[in-house]
């Protein structure tokens, strides 16, 4: 193995909790390797502005990723992005991270893979995406002017986002599992209030159908399983978001909502593995918090390899 | 008018055809500055390196220019950005809706434009 492969810490995601690891751990002087699946910044990219993050009164969240990238960096972490991880061993006093065949070690790891946006597994969802089926409202919502459109989840993001969406569309029907809404009450008031807005309770989507593009979904009652077919436009898909925590699931202890559970020091079942951000066991998910976790995880770490 | 990304950017529908003409691969992500659209010119910009003889360029999709993209046959239906074009010998062989991973790229680049 290449000795440029040998790390002290090895971060898995670059969002926030990752990134903030990785500067704390770089200004200390410890060695650093972020390794991320996908684009540098995790969810912060896919907010358009941030304007609860303390000392920025407003930052688009790629500008607030691309900061801290750029801060973890100055320090001297390295940072690999858009990589696949093949296969992980966390066991050992020494940890093995591979990415294909190039194999990377480490003292410690800091798991910082966050989330992702919920699918609905329901049939013809993968034929659909950018063909009607969305799952961000912000970004395809112009798409639907004037059109009939379904919104399917029952938390703040879908009940907000339907109401935003109401701008452009026709019609806004929402379709939420549940007879009641997982939201703040002046969310669902709001969406009760607008004249554009339907609500379609216990039911879900089954099936989504059409040629070029989405032309109609199947929706089945899940109170007296009835199915009914409707025309409709568009679907924007707002069921919140899951933890990236499939490939640690046969190596550190996972809760049943798929979340690493860590102590104060945000150390895991397993020495030297620390877990940081939204994919811990938590309360609150936001980039405030991301950004603490990272912090304490990384000074745990440090302490961890030192002694 | 043009994206703010570290790609080369298609201004006009004249460049577009002349671009297309005279490169054998090229690839164009027509899109904004949001986020379904920044991970993919994120990707393409890894991806120059490895892709020497492909041409990556981005165009702003809310251009007037860009309708030689938006309203491209191949995007009939298409309703999420990016849309994203794939051109071989001044045809196009492939186009996406919406997001794509460096992966999803590559096997396309890999097959449709090798
Ligand atoms: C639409 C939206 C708007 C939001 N708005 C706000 C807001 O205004 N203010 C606020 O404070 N919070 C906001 N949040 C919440 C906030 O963005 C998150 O709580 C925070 O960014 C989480 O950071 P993280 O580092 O824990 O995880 P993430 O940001 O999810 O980053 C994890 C990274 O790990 C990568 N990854 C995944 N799996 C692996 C793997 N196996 N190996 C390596 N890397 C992997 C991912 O690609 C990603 O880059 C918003 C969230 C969303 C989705």
């Amino acid at each position: 193995m290449e000795s440029n492969n040998i790390f002290d810490v090895i971060i898995l995601g670059a969002g926030a909790a990752g990134l903030t690891a990785g500067i704390y751990l770089s200004r200390a002087k410890t060695r650093t390797l972020i390794l991320n699946e996908g684009m540098v910044g995790g969810q912060i990219v896919l907010t358009h502005e941030v304007a609860n993050y303390p000392g920025v009164e407003n930052i688009s969240g790629y500008q607030l990723a691309t900061t801290m990238k750029k801060q973890a960096l100055s320090f001297g972490c390295e940072i690999k992005q858009n990589i696949k991880i093949s296969k992980l061993d966390l066991s050992g006093k020494i940890k093995t991270v591979f990415v294909g065949e190039e194999k990377y070690t480490a003292k410690a790891v800091i798991v910082a893979t966050g989330g992702r946006s919920r699918e609905l597994n329901a049939e013809g969802e993968d034929t659909f995406k950018g063909r009607g089926i969305s799952y961000c409202a912000t970004c395809d919502g112009d798409f639907y002017t004037g059109m009939d459109i379904i919104v399917v989840g029952g938390g703040n993001s879908a009940l907000e986002e339907a109401v935003a969406l109401t701008t452009y569309a026709k019609t806004v029907t929402i379709v939420h599992q549940f007879d009641h809404f997982q939201a703040f009450e002046h969310a669902i008031e709001t969406a009760k209030n607008n004249d554009k807005i339907r609500f379609i309770l216990s039911s879900k989507i089954e099936n989504f159908k059409g040629e070029e593009k989405l032309q109609k979904v199947v929706i089945k009652n899940l109170e007296d399983g009835t199915k009914n077919e409707m025309l409709i436009d568009g679907v924007f898909i707002l069921i919140g978001y899951q933890p990236n925590s499939e490939k640690f699931k046969e190596h550190v202890t996972i809760n049943k909502y798929g979340e690493i559970p860590t102590d104060l020091k945000m150390t895991t079942n397993l020495p030297g593995v620390f877990a940081a951000g939204d994919i811990r066991e938590k309360q609150i998910r936001q980039i405030a918090t991301a950004v603490s976790d990272g912090a304490i995880a990384a000074i745990n770490a440090i302490e961890y390899i030192q002694k | 008018m043009t994206l703010m990304t570290s790609l080369e950017h298609v201004v006009t529908a004249a460049q577009h055809a002349e671009i297309v003409e005279n490169n054998e691969t090229v690839m164009i992500c027509c899109g904004r500055m949001g986020p379904m659209c920044l991970p993919v010119y994120d990707a393409m910009d890894e991806l120059k390196e490895e892709y020497p003889n492909i041409k990556f360029m981005d165009m702003l999709f809310d251009s007037p220019e860009a309708h030689v993209i938006r309203n491209a046959a191949e995007c009939a239906g298409f309703m999420g950005l990016p849309f994203t074009m794939y051109y071989k010998n001044g045809k196009v062989v492939k186009a996406t809706s919406s997001i794509q991973s460096k992966e999803q790229i590559k096997e396309i680049l890999d097959g449709s434009l090798s």
